[in-house]
């Protein structure tokens, strides 16, 4: 089985729906000469030609809202925003235009593009470190991807790209270097809102994406060592539509559940997640919904005070054994 | 012409009249006293040429030869609306006439009609894109974004700028530092033109040429129409930030017995057969609004509907999208 990295996938994943589509066009700030932010789109350009690898002014609402209409002419618009950060300049092109089109205006037309952009955080300050997938999700008309692993971040961009609706693919910056399995089928799609069982386990659901997924893994392999406690750790990996069957089984069988993300804790992701569960799974539940999440603070560039605030594969570790 | 603006006047009339009679509901922006700017640009360009507007996009959606019946259906919120009454007075729009809607953020479409023009160029299309938009929309960011993408690409797009004095309620010298938007596109080194917003003929001209040079291959061009809104803002506006001999002034400028007496004058028409074309018109109008009122409203049922054109049911077993792209959204059924 070959490995791949995750941005490797990222790449080859845009690289082959260029091959397979000539519509698919991508079109960023500095995704040419300088390779992107993250050295995704790196030698891209070279081989599709600047007509179909854009190079864009620093625009984000203009990036996006070209993108739309690119993809109302007929074209399949990949738009990179440099970091979840700067799509707050584009809110209003992928709230009021990209996702309303298709129902406000009867059906008439689908809006068939994907914006790549990055979550992530290092040092970065305050203005660089946020996480709004929340914000997305919390919009019909979209659909939100955020794949944890190599495999899921290819064969899901696969699927954003052939799917007819506006997707918002989040990337995360520090899962760009990390390895992992890939298919042997190089083309195999990974459908959008279908989550993954990625540890089977019998005692705690942990409900994970993006890069707390990893956490999650790190924190259930500690809580079976040390505890002899099994956790199933679910990757959502799509944040609209949320997979809930796939949450609610699990939740049926473990009676616990622990939900972990990135972004704030007041009104963030989970907070949406836990009320829909406890809709879904109450009567099920042994314990209350708990949740791992960013304290409502700004990200501080000191390293220390950054680190106090990360959420943490101990913090997971904490917050499963407060349920047992 | 003559004929296209007085069916947009006397739409607007009877739009009017049924929001006073709660038929219509939020906001109401009509399109009275800049009909010309409509007419005479769409008349200049190909009817497939892709058109986006701003919110006050009746007009326009007449003058493209929308069904005037759906387009009131619309206002009233009805399923054989355009937008089957999911859109509203700011949103109207009909693919089949090329016409890709009013749009309401304002500004906003700025950026999309270049985008859609980019697709022209990259498909060889001979298409272009026309864009309207009001005074108001050059202090925006996403006008200049839009703009200046326009100019860097070389698109086959043609902005138009209806320039009325008044972005909502503030005047032109509150809300800018350069009278003539035309300055707006030197910036982008984009060729531009100031024209007679009140002179459907000016308008046509000017369009005319606009067109010409963007589907040579030669890039974006700017029209500035000079024009005015005999109505306020809405339906909701009192019109407390404008005087009324203003107003009489710019009604003395009307399109429409302008251009009549131009048509009488060059003996292409008669007095008699303009006023034969305005009873027309009533009497079709008449028709629309009543056909408008008596057609089904939007099954609640469907309200869910629409809202992807590939929804995705988590429950579901998987679909294989397989290899080939998912269909085009081209074929749309109506009906509830």
């Amino acid at each position: 089985m070959a490995a791949s990295t995750y941005r490797e996938a990222v790449r080859s994943a845009l690289r082959e729906e260029m091959e397979r589509d000539p519509d698919v066009i991508l079109l960023g700030e500095s995704i040419t000469g300088y390779g992107g932010s993250y050295a995704v789109t790196r030698g891209l350009v070279e081989e599709f030609g600047s007509h179909r690898v854009m190079e864009t002014p620093i625009a984000e609402a203009g990036i996006v809202g070209f993108a739309v209409g690119a993809a109302m002419g007929g074209l399949r618009p990949v738009a990179e925003l440099m970091t979840v950060n700067f799509a707050l300049l584009a809110l209003d092109q992928i709230v009021n235009s990209a996702a309303k089109f298709h129902y406000m205006f009867g059906g008439q037309w689908s809006v068939p593009m994907v914006v790549r952009t990055v979550s992530g955080f290092g040092q970065l300050g305050a203005t660089h470190s946020q996480s709004f997938e929340g914000w997305f999700a919390s919009v019909p008309g979209l659909k939100v991807v955020m794949p944890a692993t190599p495999a899921d971040a290819k064969g899901l961009l696969l699927s954003a790209i052939r799917d007819p609706d506006p997707v918002i693919f989040i990337e995360h910056s520090l899962l760009y270097s990390t390895r992992g399995p890939m298919p042997d089928d190089p083309a195999a799609l990974v459908p959008i809102g279908r989550a993954r069982v990625a540890r089977a386990g019998t005692d705690v659901t942990v409900v994970a994406y993006s890069r707390m997924l990893l956490q999650a893994l790190q924190a259930a392999e500690a809580l079976e060592r040390e505890d002899g406690c099994q956790c199933e750790v679910i990757d959502l990996r799509t944040l609209r539509p949320v997979d809930y069957p796939t949450v609610a089984a699990s939740v049926r069988r473990t009676h616990r559940v622990v939900l972990c993300g990135e972004d704030w804790r007041s009104g963030g992701f989970g907070a949406a997640l836990l009320a829909e569960l406890q809709d879904l799974c109450f009567d099920d539940l042994d314990a209350p919904i708990a949740r791992v999440a960013m304290r409502d603070v700004p990200l501080p560039y000191a390293r220390n005070l950054e680190q106090a605030l990360l959420p943490s594969s101990e913090q997971v570790v904490e917050t499963v054994r407060s349920l047992l | 012409m003559y004929r296209q603006m007085v069916l947009i006047r006397h739409f607007e009339e009877h739009a009017a009249e049924a929001y006073a009679q709660a038929k219509i509901g939020g906001f109401l922006h009509l399109y009275i006293g800049e009909e010309a700017v409509a007419v005479g640009a769409l008349a200049a360009a190909r009817p497939t040429d892709p058109l986006l507007t701003h919110y006050r996009d009746h007009g326009y959606a007449l003058a493209r030869g929308c069904d005037p019946t759906r387009c009131m259906a619309e206002l009233f919120g009805r399923a054989t609306g355009l937008s089957r009454g999911r859109g509203g007075s700011m949103h109207l729009a009909d693919r089949s006439r090329h016409f890709w809607g009013g749009h309401a953020i304002v500004g906003s479409h700025i950026p999309i009609g270049t985008g859609m023009a980019y697709a022209a160029k990259y498909h060889r299309r001979e298409d272009v894109v026309l864009e309207f938009f009001g005074d108001g929309a050059t202090g925006n960011g996403i006008f200049h974004e839009g703009l200046n993408m326009a100019a860097l690409w070389k698109v086959p797009v043609v902005f138009i700028c209806e320039n009325n004095l008044y972005g909502m309620g503030a005047t032109l010298a509150e809300e800018s530092p350069v009278k003539d938007m035309v300055i707006r596109a030197e910036g982008y080194t984009m060729p531009a033109r100031q024209c007679d917003g009140m002179d459907v003929l000016a308008v046509y001209e000017t369009v005319q040429a606009a067109c010409a040079h963007a589907r040579g291959g030669n890039g974006p061009f700017f029209v500035e129409c000079l024009t005015y809104r005999f109505r306020g803002h809405s339906m909701a506006d009192p019109e407390l930030y404008r005087d009324k001999e203003e107003v009489q002034r710019w009604r003395a400028l009307d399109p429409i017995p302008r251009f009549g007496a131009r048509l009488v004058a060059e003996r292409l028409c008669t007095e008699r057969e303009l006023t034969a074309i305005n009873e027309q018109v009533e009497q079709e109008m008449l028709q629309v609004v009543a056909a408008a009122d008596a057609a089904p409203v939007p099954d609640p049922a469907t309200v869910a509907e629409m809202i992807y054109a590939n929804p995705i049911d988590p429950a579901a077993p998987v679909m294989a999208l397989g290899a080939a792209p998912p269909p085009a959204p081209a074929a749309v059924l109506l009906g509830e």
